[in-house]
């Protein structure tokens, strides 16, 4: 059977959207409000999704308690309550929510098998999501 | 095509344990989820069928049908039930919410009149949720 797991975290941070290579008043017109100097904040939802064949022993196709202990220690404790924009990184990025869910799959995949990890979706308001399944998956 | 998708839920108690294994390796594997006088959950089932709309009735399956077929296969059989002791499925399947799904998904593949399974979903909670594509890969 073709199954995949999905688990939902979720963490509050802070971003501003600039630029360094646009000009302030480019800025302003490209990122609008979320250019504002002193930033802004969201309450972030994130679905982990893995893959694979379902274990006989256990009925899981991953420990959700390894994978929370993975996604809580690797992205939850790192961006919880913290300014995207002073993370290491999103120093040479804009912590758009684009490149926030790319970083988040590259940390997540760094702890699991290879092919483990089916996608991220990251839910920035109710209203707008972003999914990512890493590029091998643009075929 | 067109994909349909239509919510039910249903209300169960399980609990996770493997008998070729000690208590210490339930205990060390499963957590609190392989305490012996179970748990139980709110589930929801979401079922996804694919087919083409039918030109007279512009429906591309009665949503009546689909919803006594859920629930005569499924929701009526795992409501208010324990998984693990009468359901029969799960005497040697864990009741994990992947194998949940996969056994909602051998109950109502082949019944869905005039469209195809696409996909069973089953949440266990509002941040836990498992997806069965069926045997072949339908993405």
């Amino acid at each position: 059977m073709n199954v995949t797991f999905t688990r939902r975290y979720h963490f509050s941070a802070s971003h501003r959207l600039d630029c360094e290579a646009l000009s302030p008043q480019e800025n302003r017109d490209v990122y609008g409000k979320c250019n504002n100097p002193h930033g802004h904040g969201h309450n972030y939802r994130v679905e982990v999704t893995v893959r694979g064949s379902i274990d006989p022993a256990t009925g899981m196709v991953m420990n959700m308690a390894d994978l929370d202990a993975l996604v809580v220690g690797s992205v939850v404790e790192r961006f919880h309550l913290a300014n995207l924009n002073t993370d290491p990184l999103f120093q040479q990025e804009v912590p758009t929510t684009e490149n926030l869910c790319r970083a988040i799959h590259r940390l997540v995949v760094a702890g699991l098998p290879q092919g483990k990890l089916d996608r991220i979706r990251i839910e920035e308001t109710e209203n707008n999501f972003f999914e990512y399944a890493g590029e091998a998956a643009r075929g | 095509m067109i994909l349909l998708t239509r919510k039910a839920e249903f209300s169960a108690a399980h609990y996770y344990w493997n008998d070729a294994w000690s208590e210490a390796e339930n205990q060390r594997v499963f957590g609190k989820c392989a305490n012996r006088n179970g748990h139980g959950h709110n589930y929801t089932l979401e079922v996804t069928v694919a087919g083409e709309v039918n030109p007279q009735t512009g429906f591309v399956v009665d949503l009546k049908r689909l919803k006594d077929l859920m629930h005569s296969e499924v929701v009526d059989v795992y409501d208010h039930r324990h998984l693990n002791l009468e359901i029969p499925e799960f005497r040697d399947r864990v009741p994990t919410v992947e194998n949940i799904a996969v056994s909602a998904w051998e109950r109502l593949e082949g019944k869905i009149p005039g469209a195809k399974l696409e996909r069973v979903r089953v949440y266990e909670t509002p941040d836990l949720y498992a997806d069965c594509f069926g045997p072949e890969v339908s993405r």
